[in-house]
């Protein structure tokens, strides 16, 4: 039962990064559009994403809540030392997640269409952003439950190159998965060449940022290279992922849009699989050189057993509507059904 | 203001917020589930507008219930790390259940939405009725874990430490029921009475007619059979919390002193110095006889409780008597409304009734924040009733009044937006949604 808990933990995660990574990034897209597209940017971002944002959400929830039910002290510790990056994305996700809603369903469209527009482009980055810097904190062994000053223990648990350059590549990450993804799901060839382009340029963004994780990680002695390279399934996932990067320069060139948003997420989650294996089953290194581990920090097996239960359950039901939401968006509409309206009460 | 004070105040204000929200995102789509029944049986057109009129403003506050709700999974751990430690395993279950029916009610809105015209027309309407009711799960599921807090089960609590974990039995608690059963109610009192209000405020203005009418009618039904039931409900949880909860219902009742033939104390100022009410009407016999069923019976006062385990009496009173005397007025105005329509149908064309359905607007929302005050003040200073108290629990992080001020700020800017979008929406009925048949110039 524990190996479904922590099979569902991984997998939420990596939908999150892959659906809400999308989600965050078509913001992102969005600051990085001409002015003179940006309407019709809008509206394909719009028809893309309205029916399934709140869904690609869900998957943050589904995360935390298996982290405090099932592993408490890894949710407590991250929550104490990580207090200030989680409320700064917390923030976020509230100020993007209302100014999409506002943008979309205001009843009247005028100047207010200017600030919802700015704090949805603006929170569509820094959402994502501390996203990374948490998950970069988790691993640098800069968490230390047992600083004595406020910035010790606050601050600098967060605050370093190698969390914030973690944070820029999720970023890039999040704007090459939202590109990828539009390629499909615009109507005209001139919106499809502008989003190829955009893939191309946040791709290229996403492994310069993924070199100065590199840099940084050196410079402050994090065994980066080593935790990728010194065991099979890093270097072949890793290989998979460069060899499968080249694939989909080509298939982006040719503008195959299943294959492109296949290999896309392929890679996702090759990067996500490097990045946990090796300290399995240890989710935060801390400071101290002691770590939190999913094995060792867990709750007691009855609630495990009923974590593991409910989420078993919880698919079956939450699966097929997704695939059949995610899937019928997808299709034309068809006709709409005729029916004689009546004009009195 | 001390961090712990920060802490609960920054907890109660994001609670507070939220609660609106859910409360609307869980009752309105059986509103619109009805009117767009309406629609597809009769074809008037007038019922597919109430539905898409309706289902923008819920995407709005579905927005916004869906983020605060997301923001609090996070709170629980920002400011109450101990607590998740030990509680988080046990009352985790209702949380992982919620997670499922959240997820399900936010892919049936995703249908809903943007289903129009798309799928079969009555699958379409279906995922709107799904909406409603996995919103309805969500929360029953939520309160479950609250009530959880009141009354804790499914462990041992031996020299400090939490064991033989039973997640099932700590769902099933003892409060669990009269809590969900309370707080659903109560969602649809308060998004009822505001719906209708609001629908009852156009009407009396001469707009729309048609279109506030038809809505009015929705949401007036709705509202009043939830706040005819309600006292019965509230009755079956005033006798829970004397059971389980001594010191909460001494606090609610001002009911400093045990004693049989114990009195109904109605409003008052509660003198927790000197144990006493002042200016209080004082029913003799009542408050025995609603707690126990007979008049002479003895009920505990706060005189049986250590001194440092009574909740703050006067914030405790004071909220009971509002949600009470709020959900007394409520009632009443739905005695009036079944009145009208069954005997009285003239009344239902004239102004006072509608007048009264206005000044009901705010007060199931009202009521809803002063029940949950009740309920979460009334069981301080404990977190886990008789187990973990709140000020063990809090982060030990500094600072959190700064935390407070900015998510007061945000909240503050959330709800002022949110209100003029409704506003805007209202507004903007006689174009979008009051539609005149083609042939005829303007709507009667």
């Amino acid at each position: 039962m524990l190996n479904v808990v922590m099979i569902y933990l991984w997998a939420a995660i990596l939908l999150y990064l892959l659906l809400g990574g999308a989600d965050f990034g078509a913001g992102i897209l969005e600051l990085f559009t001409r002015r003179a597209n940006l309407a019709r940017t809008r509206k394909t971002l719009y028809k893309a994403i309205g029916p399934v944002w709140e869904a690609n959400h869900m998957w943050l929830i589904i995360t935390i809540v298996i982290l405090f039910v099932g592993f408490p002290a890894i949710y407590t510790t991250m929550s104490i030392n990580l207090h200030i990056p989680l409320s700064i994305m917390l923030l976020g996700i509230i100020a993007r997640g209302t100014a999409f809603a506002f943008r979309h369903h205001d009843a009247v469209v005028d100047d207010m269409q200017i600030i919802y527009n700015r704090i949805f482009v603006i929170s569509s980055c820094i959402t994502p952003f501390f996203l990374g810097v948490i998950a970069g904190s988790a691993v640098s062994r800069t968490i230390d439950p047992y600083a004595a000053n406020f910035a010790d223990a606050y601050i600098f648990s967060w605050l370093h190159w190698f969390p914030l350059a973690v944070g820029l590549f999720t970023v890039t990450i999040c704007g090459f998965l939202a590109a990828i993804y539009l390629v499909g799901e615009t109507d005209n060839a001139l919106d499809k060449g502008r989003f190829i382009a955009k893939a191309r340029t946040t791709n290229t963004a996403a492994v310069i940022s993924g070199a100065l994780v590199f840099v940084a990680a050196y410079t402050e002695n994090i065994p980066l290279a080593a935790w990728i390279f010194d065991n099979t399934v890093g270097v072949t996932a890793i290989s998979l992922a460069s060899l499968s990067l080249m694939l989909l320069w080509y298939y982006l060139y040719k503008g195959k849009v299943r294959i492109i948003r296949l290999l896309a997420g392929f890679q996702v989650s090759m990067i996500l699989l490097t990045l946990t294996y090796r300290h399995f089953p240890n989710i935060v290194l801390l400071k101290n050189g002691k770590y939190l581990s999913l094995l060792e920090h867990r709750g007691q097996d009855k609630t495990i057993e009923a974590l593991a239960i409910a989420l078993l359950a919880g698919s079956i039901f939450i699966l097929p509507a997704l695939f059949y939401l995610l899937y019928s968006f997808q299709q034309k509409p068809k006709a709409p059904d005729s029916v004689k309206e009546k004009y009195t009460g | 203001m001390d961090d712990f004070l920060a802490a609960r105040s920054q907890m109660a204000l994001s609670l507070g917020f939220h609660i609106v929200f859910s409360c609307i995102g869980m009752v309105m789509p059986f509103f619109m589930a009805v009117a767009h029944y309406k629609w597809l049986t009769t074809h008037k057109i007038v019922y597919k507008n109430v539905t898409k009129a309706w289902s923008k403003g819920v995407a709005i506050f579905f927005a916004t219930g869906a983020v605060s709700g997301t923001v609090l999974s996070f709170e629980l751990g920002l400011l109450w790390p101990t607590f998740m430690q030990h509680a988080g395993p046990i009352f985790g279950m209702p949380f992982s259940l919620e997670g499922t029916a959240f997820f399900i009610e936010a892919i049936a809105l995703g249908f809903f939405l943007y289903g129009w015209n798309r799928f079969n027309r009555w699958f379409h309407w279906f995922t709107g009725l799904v909406v409603g009711i996995s919103g309805l799960l969500s929360g029953i599921l939520v309160v479950a874990a609250n009530a959880w807090m009141n009354s804790p089960s499914g462990f041992d609590y031996v020299n400090g430490e939490y064991l033989n974990i039973d997640p099932m039995q700590a769902m099933f608690n003892d409060a669990w029921f009269s809590q969900a059963l309370h707080m659903s109610l109560a969602a649809f009192v308060a998004t009822g009475f505001a719906v209708a209000g609001i629908h009852a405020l156009m009407i009396l203005k001469g707009r729309n007619i048609l279109f506030h009418r038809t809505a009015f009618k929705i949401a007036a039904v709705f509202a009043t059979v939830a706040a005819l039931l309600q006292p019965l409900s509230g009755d079956v949880s005033a006798k829970d919390t004397a059971k389980r909860q001594p010191a909460k219902l001494a606090a609610m009742e001002a009911h400093f002193h045990t004693q049989q033939s114990a009195p109904l104390i109605i409003g008052g100022i509660p003198d927790e110095k000197n144990n006493t009410v002042r200016y209080a009407l004082k029913i003799p016999g009542l408050l025995s006889f609603m707690v126990h069923g007979n008049f002479t019976s003895e009920v505990k006062g706060l005189d049986q409780i250590p001194a440092n385990e009574r909740p703050p009496v006067a914030v405790t009173h004071y909220a009971f008597q509002v949600m009470v005397g709020l959900g007394m007025v409520m009632f009443f105005i739905a005695l009036i409304y079944y009145t009208a329509l069954w005997k009285k149908r003239k009344w239902l064309e004239s102004n006072w009734l509608l007048r009264l359905f206005v000044t009901a607007t705010p007060m199931g929302f009202i009521a809803v924040e002063a029940g949950w005050t009740v309920t979460e003040v009334g069981r301080q200073p404990w977190i886990i009733y008789g187990v973990m108290k709140t000020a063990d629990a809090v982060t030990p992080m500094p600072g959190i009044i700064y935390s407070f001020y900015l998510y007061t700020a945000v909240y503050i800017s959330l709800a002022v937006i949110v209100t003029f979008m409704l506003y805007r929406q209202i507004k903007m009925v006689e174009k979008l949604y009051d539609i005149a048949p083609p042939d005829k110039p303007s709507n009667p």
